[in-house]
């Protein structure tokens, strides 16, 4: 049964994730990339983080791919944009893609190191109550600059509009 | 319905290289994408799709060592993803204000 659930999500993962690389239109690359995002939160329900799933649930299908189709439908562009005109270009990059996956799984296939499972697994990692706690004792200094960015970076986008409305 | 929630007994059908082969696939898929579209739009899905197998990477290694510190990073990680994706979108409306298009071949005037 687990097994099952596992092949079958990471089969749609993958697949999503490539239809969303050779698509043609922009927008069905975004709904392509939120049921990969989708099948991902799955695997993480799976490994029992079930908080992390809500999370990037609610952060990436809730937040950024609404951004994305926002700025797709805001600029109009959902006509169709070729991939690379360059056969050499395009057969060079699916090469690179194909060599370093190659080159990834075959340093993972001769390390020994992960191999052995644990004795004791701890079934609350994943749950809010715990990661709470870690996240308000040994980071919070991190956690409380991740204010800092969110303020940075709205002031940032707020500048660039608002540059752009004085040109005018 | 136990079986599903059993996690020991999960972490023994599944091996942690499976979900090692997954990330690395879904990576290089989002290092391909980056390389091979024109369309902006695009690119950026290709990092955010690299960011979540990253994620994910790191949720399974938390897990097989019973350490909660590898999720607290993934939520980092997607705080960081989540502002980038803003930036990134304010600029790229920015550009297509300026050029009145989304392909990166647009911008070579950095190029010679």
């Amino acid at each position: 049964m687990t097994e099952i659930l596992f092949y079958s999500l990471s089969i749609i993962a993958i697949a999503t994730s490539l239809l969303m690389i050779f698509h043609k239109n922009a927008m069905y690359s975004v709904l392509f990339l939120l049921a990969c995002f989708f099948s991902i939160a799955g695997l993480f329900v799976m490994l029992n983080a079930q908080f992390l799933a809500v999370v990037h649930i609610i952060v990436y299908a809730g937040a950024i791919m609404v951004l994305f189709l926002y700025v797709i439908m805001f600029l109009n562009m959902s006509t169709p944009i070729t991939i690379r005109k360059s056969k050499l270009v395009m057969f060079a990059a699916v090469l690179t893609g194909l060599m370093m996956a190659f080159l990834l799984v075959v340093s993972v296939w001769q390390t020994q190191a992960f191999g052995q499972h644990p004795e004791i697994v701890d079934q609350n990692i994943g749950l809010a109550k715990t990661l709470g706690k870690v996240l308000f004792n040994e980071y919070l200094i991190p956690f409380e600059l991740t204010s800092i960015l969110f303020i940075s970076s709205m002031v940032g986008v707020v500048i660039f509009n608002k540059k752009e409305v004085e040109d005018e | 319905m136990n079986e599903l929630i059993n996690l020991k007994d999960q972490l023994r059908i599944i091996p942690l290289e499976h979900y090692v082969f997954l990330c690395i696939i879904l990576f290089s898929i989002g290092v391909m994408g980056v390389l091979l579209r024109r369309n902006m739009i695009i690119v950026f899905l290709s990092i955010e799709l690299m960011l979540n197998s990253i994620n994910l990477l790191a949720v399974t290694f938390s897990v097989y060592h019973n350490d909660a510190s590898g999720q607290a990073f993934v939520f980092f990680v997607m705080v960081v993803a989540a502002a980038e994706v803003a930036v990134g979108l304010a600029m790229l409306v920015l550009i297509f204000r300026n050029i009145k298009s989304v392909d990166i071949n647009a911008l070579n005037h950095l190029k010679w």
